[in-house]
């Protein structure tokens, strides 16, 4: 436990001390911002709820979360500093849960300076404040989703821009799984259980039930299990793949 | 302290290790020396759990590599090859990152990276980022990083190189001063190494160990070994060449270098047999000047050629 916090340290402490902690978090903020009220039309949608703002946030995890995770285990490979860190008295799940959970809370502070947009919404009416808090945790845990692809994408490769295009590529997959243009027209292509089976696979099929202000013991099982199947994978792929 | 029980590693269908079994005690500093892929580094990481090896396995400390990992690799210092360390952290928080992961906290951390940072004389650099070193101070970072913890078991995957003849000479003295109590594993390629601090050591080529013994047993296997180079001033050369070689023990003479006034010649014994008082007696008896008397221990590089070249 106490390894894996003081992996988790020297991430975080890594992230902070590079400019791409601040580019990310500006850009986030910046994009939230923009989407929420241009093309979300935040105040004509006469609602005082975050809906229009969470609504883009798979979308600009899309881009964004490749970008934190990319580095993960490519640069560690590049670098060879990989020797050392896996033969200091660490386990290998240990250290990619120490790099995982940096990512995940370093995304996790970008979200919670999103506060402001709460604070709009109690000015301007009354929102269901426990809706706006399944918001986020939903939010939270998406992220934690495609983090943990980020850092299975990242354990392929020495290549940072290699490692952004393949979770870009996969995290891409499951979000238009369940996307309404996609889910349409596999529902006319394969039969109906397919199709379901497919979209029921997607991130946004969750994160629009986490939306509606419920969080279903399914869609927690859904995340978690994602989440532990692709640490899983990046445990598999640096087993086999470390030295090279 | 290290007992390498018949390791083996396999990287697809090549034979990187093939069935190394050597053991190495409290107090000893064993050089380990072979051709350019010839699976030094391959035995060290699997020593340090880098990765596993295909079979075979070695007892660290008492703990097995494949059974006991972590334990076992809590009883090693490592530096591996190249030196990596973090570019972008201070060598300070680096130091304590180390520490860290090495289960040191408060009062004793502190202590721990104190004495690590002094050893290694890295005081003027702490807090500069790794990245703006020079190669010197990144391998002493490294090296630091290894000793910090004071393990009973250094392992050292080719400490002094890239670095300029006083640095190495810098990381040799720290080592010495560190092997009493200790057992040092080296690599290198640089044989007067060997010699300046290895107490044993194991010639490894294709994976195999072709030659094991201190630096001493390793120069007699050379023909060089007991040979006698001496210069003489103003005697004929056939004279020379001809009273040498009569000399019983000696297999033949050759001449190394051939002026109007001096010649240097040196006498090779058969079996590595001691001629030198015979040599030295012929000289008096014939009443030549001899300007230069010396008998050659043997040569670790002739002998390192003559095993692996095969």
């Amino acid at each position: 436990m106490k390894t894996i916090y003081s992996i988790m340290k020297r991430e975080m402490n890594g992230y902070f001390g590079s400019p791409v902690a601040y580019v990310f978090i500006v850009i986030f903020l910046i994009l939230c911002g923009f989407f929420t009220f241009q093309f979300g039309d935040f105040y004509n949608s006469n609602d005082a709820s975050l809906r229009t703002f969470f609504v883009w946030h798979p979308w600009l995890y899309l881009f964004l979360i490749p970008a934190v995770a990319m580095r993960m285990w490519a640069e560690e490979r590049r670098t060879r500093t990989i020797e050392l860190l896996l033969t200091l008295p660490v386990t290998l799940p240990q250290a990619i849960l120490g790099k995982f959970l940096a990512g995940w809370l370093f995304i996790g502070i970008a979200l919670l300076l999103t506060f402001p947009m709460v604070i709009t919404v109690c000015y301007l009416g009354d929102p269901d404040i426990g809706q706006i808090v399944a918001g986020y945790i939903g939010s939270f845990l998406l992220a934690g989703c495609y983090l943990s692809v980020g850092s299975f994408a990242s354990s392929l490769t020495r290549n940072q821009v290699v490692a952004f295009i393949i979770c870009l590529v996969i995290c891409l997959f499951f979000v238009v799984a369940g996307w309404a243009p996609v889910t349409d027209a596999l529902a006319s292509s394969v039969p109906l259980s397919v199709a379901n089976f497919i979209a029921s696979l997607s991130f946004m099929y969750r994160f629009d039930s986490v939306q509606r202000g419920v969080i279903d013991t399914r869609d927690l099982i859904y995340y978690a299990s994602v989440i532990t199947f692709m640490l899983a994978a990046s445990s598999v792929v640096l087993t086999s793949r470390k030295a090279s | 302290m290290i007992q390498v029980q018949h390791l083996i590693k396999l990287f697809g269908s090549f034979r990187a290790v093939d069935d190394v079994t050597f053991e190495v005690r409290e107090g000893e500093v064993l050089g380990f020396l072979g051709p350019n892929g010839a699976g030094k580094s391959t035995t060290m990481r699997m020593l340090t759990g880098f990765f596993p090896p295909t079979s075979g396995t070695a007892k660290i400390n008492g703990f097995d590599i494949i059974k006991d990992p972590l334990e076992a690799k809590r009883q090693i210092g490592y530096l591996p090859e190249n030196a990596p360390v973090y570019p972008d952290m201070t060598v300070e928080g680096y130091l304590k990152f180390i520490a860290e992961v090495r289960g040191f906290s408060g009062q004793e951390l502190k202590k721990k990276v104190a004495r690590a940072v002094e050893i290694c004389s890295l005081e003027k650099v702490l807090p500069q980022t790794v990245d703006t070193l020079s190669k010197g101070y990144k391998q002493r970072v490294c090296f630091a990083q290894a000793i910090l913890p004071d393990p009973p078991i250094l392992i050292l995957d080719e400490p002094t190189d890239g670095l300029d003849p006083n640095q190495k000479f810098e990381v040799r003295r720290m080592i010495s001063s560190m092997a009493e109590n200790k057992c040092v594993i080296l690599s290198t390629h640089i044989l007067e190494e060997v010699d300046a601090v290895c107490t044993r050591a194991i010639i490894i080529s294709n994976g195999k160990i072709v030659a094991n013994g201190s630096p001493e047993e390793l120069k007699r296997r050379s023909s060089l070994y007991e040979a006698v180079t001496v210069s003489l001033d103003n005697v004929p050369k056939d004279e020379a060449l001809n009273a040498l070689s009569a000399l019983a023990n000696v297999e033949r003479v050759e001449i190394l270098k051939e002026t109007p006034e001096a010649l240097v010649l040196r006498a090779l014994p058969a079996g590595g047999s001691v001629i030198a008082p015979a040599v030295a007696e012929e000289i008096r008896r014939r009443g030549w000047r001899s300007t230069q008397f010396h008998v050659e221990e043997g040569r670790l590089d002739e002998v390192f050629r003559n095993i692996t070249r095969q």
